[in-house]
């Protein structure tokens, strides 16, 4: 192919229609395949930490396991229990699924590509470069929590109840400190944009992680706790609440809170790559050796998601649960504190030592 | 004026951590436990009426019914008891191998609890290790007696059949590959502060309390009272081995826990003991064949990993127990249960159901 090939169309239509459009296509693509891999990813890692063999089956090394899986929630019969409100039952997968995904458009997963010299120009690696990114997602990733509790009251089921309260519970403990640990990161980075938070990292030749490591730790148990994974898998802990707000899911709306649970861990790790380990940079970005090699955005960037999800998976093997108090009190007595600390330390940090 | 209900739930029979199928009704103030009532007999299977049916050798298989994840401990109670009632002298080797089966079962019966109870904290891991580890167990069964779960392994008088060659090597290399595994356990929980924030404080009972409810087992020691039927009451070869009896201090389920992850080392120094106390000879007594006791009445009990269970013999003179009346441990120890939770969260039950180590099987009998 060649560039004459995109010449019929006027740089207005390709610029903001036809290019934007590719790029979420094809990012929903690989944030859905990622999806679908990591629930596989999470039970042959739990499987290999536990003593056990895992999934097997389902093609070689079960390579077609998630399709499977898939296949298998399609195929159920969608029930709805008897006192359920229909709509809100329906809508709650939808709220906790959309928003997941929306934050995708605010990711970079590296700065320019020219796809291998398909293209002209070299277009960025994300759909949209918002100023006021980090808010967005902060936005995006609370609004979850309607589908949550909505999934809960609609349920006509007392563990659903019990779920989705807790999940409230728990979403206005958490959200303080972690908002606290990105502020920490705004004010090194002296930008709300992701795309500028990882350039500041570029230029300042180190990552985030190291001068902000409190932040980082606050926001990575902050982020464990949005995604609802063990240890704070309170809302949905199975030995509790059977199943907590989607016990009374099924076929493909329970698909659907499934997928979105990987989807939040998938965010999460995103995040936490970009504000805290450099996005798309190689380790060390100031040091001289990567000049010579090349730079590889995806590689790096896709790199550090995967460790990040493989440490969801060795937490949720390692630990036992908190109980959903506890879980409180962690978190404004501990974590809320420390988030507050972090700031005014990286603040001192960024006036003295990072002019 | 708002009017403020109790939130009522049904937890179990079908329930993930109900440890088979207990019903418990909770009544709920937000997550707080206002009232809780066990509600037992799903399992029912008129097994004490089964046993004035058969003869007193037939029942010997309905015991391993009753407590399934210790099906050892359940036959030597009942042969005991049989044995006490005719008057049978065990052989010695028969005593040594039924205590090697004894405290193998209560090591295997701890890891099924050990598992369970984590797993219901939420700790996902130790319940795979522990079943390695019982695997070991259920294959040595398997080969001595044919059978995994319900064993059948001893008879009135003494133990079915010889332990087959070879087979005290392999228990040497379980003990040895157990006594590692035990700190491996250790490692996973004992330290960890999310495990000690959970059961440090939960479900506390103070040894007097124990006492009155009649608690045996694990529970009783869990609050510091040193009783063990295998110390107080002995039976077999007890007197004369060396094992210590661990007890708690707190009666929270971080001492049961911490009770019952010794009492599996102490198990297994018993087992290393039995080793060398195993001497050939006969593994039955002679002459036991048709079993016809005078009307008379016995009671005998062994230390089961979930405290005493004892049988309770009235015998009217024909081949058939005119009355036998279980006395497990593990129906004693639930009662305890909606005192444990009262003023608890929700998280708590299964805290504390786990840390009781009930079996329905022997509860509803």
């Amino acid at each position: 192919m060649s560039p004459e090939l995109l010449s019929w169309m006027s740089p207005e239509l390709l610029n903001w229609v036809v290019i934007p459009a590719v790029k979420t296509a094809v990012i929903l693509a690989i944030v859905l395949t990622i999806v679908a891999y990591a629930t596989l990813l999470e039970r042959k890692v739990l499987a290999y930490i536990q003593a056990r063999v895992g999934p097997n089956r389902a093609g070689p090394k079960a390579i077609l396991q998630p399709l499977a899986d898939g296949f298998k929630l399609m195929s159920k019969e969608d029930l709805v229990p008897d006192g359920a409100m229909r709509f809100l039952h329906l809508l709650a997968p939808i709220l906790i699924m959309v928003p997941a995904l929306a934050i995708f458009a605010f990711i970079p997963m590296g700065d320019t590509t020219t796809l291998f010299g398909l293209l002209e120009e070299p277009v960025p690696i994300f759909v949209a470069d918002l100023n006021v990114a980090v808010l967005f997602v902060i936005g995006f990733a609370g609004l979850g929590l309607y589908g949550v509790v909505l999934g809960g009251w609609a349920s006509n089921s007392k563990y659903s109840l019990l779920g989705a309260l807790r999940s409230a519970a728990q979403i206005v403990s958490y959200e303080v400190p972690q908002a606290l640990a990105l502020i920490g990161v705004l004010v090194l980075a002296g930008s709300m944009s992701l795309v500028r938070i990882v350039e500041a990292q570029r230029e300042m030749g180190v990552w985030f992680a190291f001068p902000g490591f409190l932040a980082f730790f606050i926001y990575f148990v902050c982020g464990v706790a949005e995604t609802n994974r063990n240890p704070f898998d309170l809302p949905e802990c199975e030995s509790e609440l059977v199943n907590g707000y989607f016990t009374e899911y099924s076929g493909v709306k329970f698909a659907l809170f499934y997928m979105a649970e990987y989807a939040n861990i998938l965010v999460v790790s995103c995040l936490s790559t970009i504000l805290f380990l450099g996005g798309w940079l190689p380790p060390f970005p100031s040091l001289a050796v990567w000049q010579h090699l090349p730079s590889l955005p995806l590689f790096w960037f896709l790199a550090k998601v995967f460790v990040f999800i493989f440490f969801y998976i060795w937490v949720r093997a390692t630990f036992p649960r908190y109980r959903f108090d506890q879980l409180m009190g962690l978190m404004w007595k501990w974590m809320l504190p420390l988030a507050l600390a972090n700031l005014i330390l990286l603040a001192l940090v960024k006036l003295w030592l990072l002019k | 004026m708002l009017d403020i209900q109790e939130l009522e739930i049904n937890m179990g029979p079908q329930h993930p951590a109900t440890h088979g199928v207990l019903r418990i009704i909770l009544k709920l103030d937000g997550e707080k436990i206002v009232g809780a009532r066990p509600v037992i007999g799903y399992l029912h299977r008129g097994t004490e009426k089964i046993f004035e049916s058969q003869t007193y050798s037939g029942n010997v298989p309905h015991t391993d019914r009753l407590d399934y994840t210790a099906a050892a401990t359940s036959n030597h109670a009942y042969c005991g008891a049989v044995e006490k009632l005719l008057g049978i002298e065990v052989p010695r080797r028969a005593r040594v191998v039924r205590v090697i089966l004894d405290e193998l079962q209560r090591i295997a019966s701890h890891l099924i609890w050990l598992g369970t109870h984590a797993l219901d904290i939420g700790a996902m891991t130790p319940f795979f290790y522990n079943f390695r580890e019982r695997e070991y167990i259920l294959d040595l069964f398997e080969e001595f007696c044919g059978a995994r779960l319900t064993l059948h392994c001893m008879k009135v008088g003494g133990v079915y059949d010889d332990l087959p060659p070879g087979w005290i090597e392999k228990l040497q290399r379980f003990i040895e590959v157990f006594d590692k595994a035990v700190w491996d356990y250790e490692d996973l929980l004992t330290g960890n502060r999310i495990w000690k924030q959970r059961t440090i404080g939960v479900g506390v009972i103070s040894p007097e309390e124990a006492i009155d409810w009649g608690l045996t087992g694990p529970p009783l020691r869990g609050s510091g009272v040193k009783w063990d039927v295998r110390r107080a009451l002995p039976y077999e070869i007890y007197p004369e081995l060396e094992f210590d009896i661990p007890v708690g201090r707190n009666g929270d389920t971080y001492d049961r826990y911490l009770v019952r992850m010794e009492e599996m080392r102490q198990s297994s120094r018993i087992l290393k003991q039995c080793i060398q106390k195993l001497e050939p000879g006969d593994v039955v007594a002679k002459g036991v064949r048709v079993l016809r006791p005078k009307p008379a009445e016995v009671y005998f009990s062994v230390e089961a990993p979930k405290g005493e269970l004892g049988y309770h013999i009235l015998s009217d003179g024909t081949d058939k127990p005119h009355r036998v009346k279980v006395r497990p441990p593990c129906f004693v120890n639930l009662q305890v249960l909606p005192a444990l939770v009262k003023g608890h969260l929700v998280a708590d039950v299964v805290a504390v159901i786990g840390t009781l180590d009930i079996v329905l099987g022997e509860i509803d009998r």
